[in-house]
């Protein structure tokens, strides 16, 4: 039994220098860098971004080191589990879903969702209102989702996998739809294009920057979602176990919220101010 | 053409290390195999029926259900069974294992399966007399099994070895889902920069046709040497 | 072990595995039509002829799956030309780019099979045959391909479970089969291990059925 245990642990051994053993000060943040202007990648692979330059923020007021770690989104909590990396800020909304995995800080930015379609299809022009909260939703809101049901039946709906709008899609809520899900939002924006889907849903700054980006027409339609399925907010993922991390983070956030850095950061890359 | 360049504005160089990358998972997942099936080819053939049991679950789950799932298995569960594994012996703290090493381990787990079936095969198809004459002459069983039995196994597996190479090889481009950048991922992420799919994808496939080419002259080499004397 | 989530998830990933084994059928139909077609082909006596079948079969066995279908997904669906004709109305479906991959790719390794059991029929039958005054055409109907097809009963039978796992990588251009379902309830309730369980077993059974099937048809046509 003796040797057992020492070849096993030997193999183990031998795994971790091939590995790397994690055993420092510094916060590693993990985040996807496909996802315009939230968080992506520049000409030369560097990633860039709101949620980036946010990071790097709260490192400061945190006073740690900080490295910032990119992930496929479909990976993003196993990986944060598998400490890969000790925190998520990748446009993740709080959803009571994700809560059962993991521990969500306070939000620090808000994300609206919209559907967007290319320019001249039939589903231009839909009757609601600029917007409607759906955690409870009021009579305006209702006939919303009955127009939007109506406009969508039958239609290809595309939308990126593991994500709120995919659940949103997946709820019932606009009825029977031909839903594609694809691993990152390029992907989606490409088959809009290509005209392999009808509509896209996704966070509404994520197509109006790649129709700026792109120059190709693809415009909002219908109403801004926010809340019920869309979640409360984005805020940074933490392990549950984790809680002196998140009582750290907390307190960074509200530093930052406080002394106008958010609010400040998120002007810059989305156009207005989403902090929350 | 100038996609394809070294250097700051060209893929060239990503694509050139990402074949690297693609060769040292191959390499290290068919030696991975070959660890398992040393373990469960002695396992099919005992004698013990409950041996015979394990052995050919791992064969026919392994080679029964999709690489892919497989590989989703290892990525989404896989350091949480090994960290359990390691705090039995007490070690706590966190350990991080990298794409390479799951990755890796996953198709080698997968490669491990088909090459225990051709170890078996191989040895099967040994004349029993080998095995008689070997004990009859007085040889130990270390030398048995490795001057007399071992060669003649390699001789008849290497042309079906050959083809779990083949099989591993592409099995490789399944493992993008770890994030590591092998031929697959490194040419989705080209793709994605660049929008030109059609062009990256086909020179994919160019990279792997190579690669399948050279294993097989090398394979050949292989083979002609194992067969002296024969 | 989270036995309620095995239960739950075994109604969606059953009916996952209806479009698995409609992917995997049509596919090998298609595909065993190209395989025969390309066959005949390599054993042709004209060297271009034989060389292209050869490399047809060469570039679909050297490269994966994965490639093949992503340069007919992604790479077709870019060339702005292939939009405007009447051919996008197939290529804009994932579900056909999905098939058209499949049996090209499937196409190659049966064409091999076949091939090698053409190459493989006993000589002496053939000349039976001619010795008969039977014409050549319908010794290739009535004689070669009967005796190929039983000869390849046990390699193809491989093929086609090979196929079933190859359809798993639908699920990367947007197909919900059943690779697809398992992979979306692993990564919303973070519960691999027993996913892969249901999953896992519903291949293995249907890995089972066509064994069974295949082993009944070569007994029946054994000679």
């Amino acid at each position: 039994m003796n040797i057992l245990k020492k070849t096993i642990f030997s193999v183990l051994a031998s795994l971790l220098i091939v590995g790397n053993v994690y055993a420092s000060d510094k916060i590693k943040i993990g985040t996807e860098g496909a996802y315009p202007p939230w968080n992506s990648k520049d000409a030369s692979g560097k990633l860039i971004g709101f949620e980036v330059e946010l990071a790097y923020t709260l490192c400061r007021y945190m006073g740690r080191q900080c490295e910032i770690v990119e992930q496929d989104w479909d990976g993003m909590i196993p990986a944060l589990i598998m400490r890969k990396f000790d925190a998520i800020m990748a446009g993740m909304s709080i959803t009571d879903e994700r809560k059962k995995a993991i521990s969500f800080s306070q939000g620090y930015a808000d994300e609206v969702a919209s559907l967007a379609v290319m320019k001249g299809s039939d589903l231009e022009g839909m009757e609601t209102p600029a917007g409607i909260g759906l955690s409870s939703p009021n009579g305006d809101a209702k006939k919303a989702l009955k127009t939007i049901t109506a406009a969508l039946a039958g239609k290809t709906v595309c939308t990126q996998s593991g994500t709120i709008h995919q659940n949103f899609l997946d709820s019932g809520d606009v009825g029977k739809i031909n839903l594609r899900t694809y691993k990152t939002q390029d992907e989606v924006n490409l088959d809009l294009v290509s005209g392999r889907c009808d509509v896209a849903l996704a966070a509404a700054v994520a197509f109006s920057d790649y129709a700026e980006k792109s120059g190709k027409p693809v415009v909002l339609v219908g109403p801004t979602f926010s809340g019920g399925a869309f979640g409360n907010g984005v805020g940074v993922g933490i392990r549950q176990d984790d809680t002196e991390l998140l009582k750290t983070f907390n307190a960074a956030i509200k530093k930052a919220r406080k002394n106008g850095d958010i609010s400040r950061i998120a002007t810059k890359w989305f156009g207005f101010d989403a902090s929350m | 053409m100038e996609l394809l360049a070294f250097g700051k504005t060209g893929w060239g160089d990503e694509l050139f290390i990402a074949t690297l990358m693609t060769i040292a998972v191959s390499i290290t997942a068919m030696i991975i195999g070959f660890v398992f099936a040393l373990v469960f080819t002695p396992l099919k053939l005992s004698k013990n029926k409950f041996f015979n049991f394990i052995a050919n679950s791992y064969t026919t789950i392994i080679r029964g259900v999709p690489e892919l799932l497989v590989i989703y298995l290892f990525f989404f569960g896989g350091t949480g069974a090994l960290m359990y594994v390691a705090s039995i012996f007490g070690y706590n703290d966190y350990i991080e294992i990298n794409a390479f090493i799951t990755g890796a381990f996953a198709i080698g787990i997968i490669s491990g399966a088909y090459s225990t079936e051709v170890f078996r095969g191989a040895v099967q198809s040994i004349d029993k007399g080998q095995f008689e004459a070997a004990k009859v002459i007085g040889l130990s069983k270390f030398t048995q099994f490795f001057k007399i039995i071992l060669p003649q196994v390699l001789r008849l597996a290497i042309p079906n070895l050959s083809n779990v190479w083949q099989i591993t090889l592409k099995d490789t481009s399944l493992i993008s889902v770890t994030g590591l950048v092998e031929i697959m991922r490194q040419s989705y992420i080209a793709a994605g920069s660049t929008r030109d799919p059609l062009f990256f994808y086909s020179f994919a496939a160019v990279l792997y046709l190579l690669l399948t080419f050279l294993s097989m002259k090398l394979i050949n080499k292989l083979e002609v040497k194992y067969s002296r004397g024969y | 072990m989270d036995i309620e989530l095995m239960i739950n998830s075994f109604p969606k990933l059953l009916s996952a595995a209806a479009i698995t084994l409609k992917l995997l059928s049509v596919s090998l139909i298609v595909g065993l039509i190209i395989g025969l077609l390309f066959a005949i082909l390599r054993l042709n006596k004209n060297t271009f002829v034989n060389k292209f079948s050869y490399g047809y079969s060469y570039v679909f066995r050297g490269t994966p799956l994965l490639v093949q279908i992503f340069i007919i997904y992604f790479g077709l669906g870019q060339i702005e030309y292939l939009r405007s004709t009447f051919l996008w109305v197939v290529l804009k479906e994932p579900y056909w780019c999905a098939i058209i991959a499949f049996a090209l790719n499937t196409g190659a390794y049966t064409s091999e099979i076949l091939r090698s059991a053409f190459q493989t029929i006993k000589p002496g039958i053939l000349e039976a045959g001619k010795s008969l005054g039977i014409s050549n055409k319908i010794i290739f109907y009535k004689i070669q391909i009967p005796i190929a097809i039983r000869q390849s009963l046990p390699a193809y039978g491989n093929e086609i479970i090979l196929m079933m796992k190859g359809t798993s990588l639908a699920s990367t251009v947007t197909l919900m089969d059943l690779t697809g379902v398992a992979k979306y309830i692993i990564s919303t309730t973070f519960k691999p291990i027993e996913v892969f369980i249901v999953a896992g077993s519903i291949y293995l059974f249907m890995t089972f059925c066509i064994h069974n099937v295949i082993k009944f048809f070569e007994k029946k046509y054994s000679f």
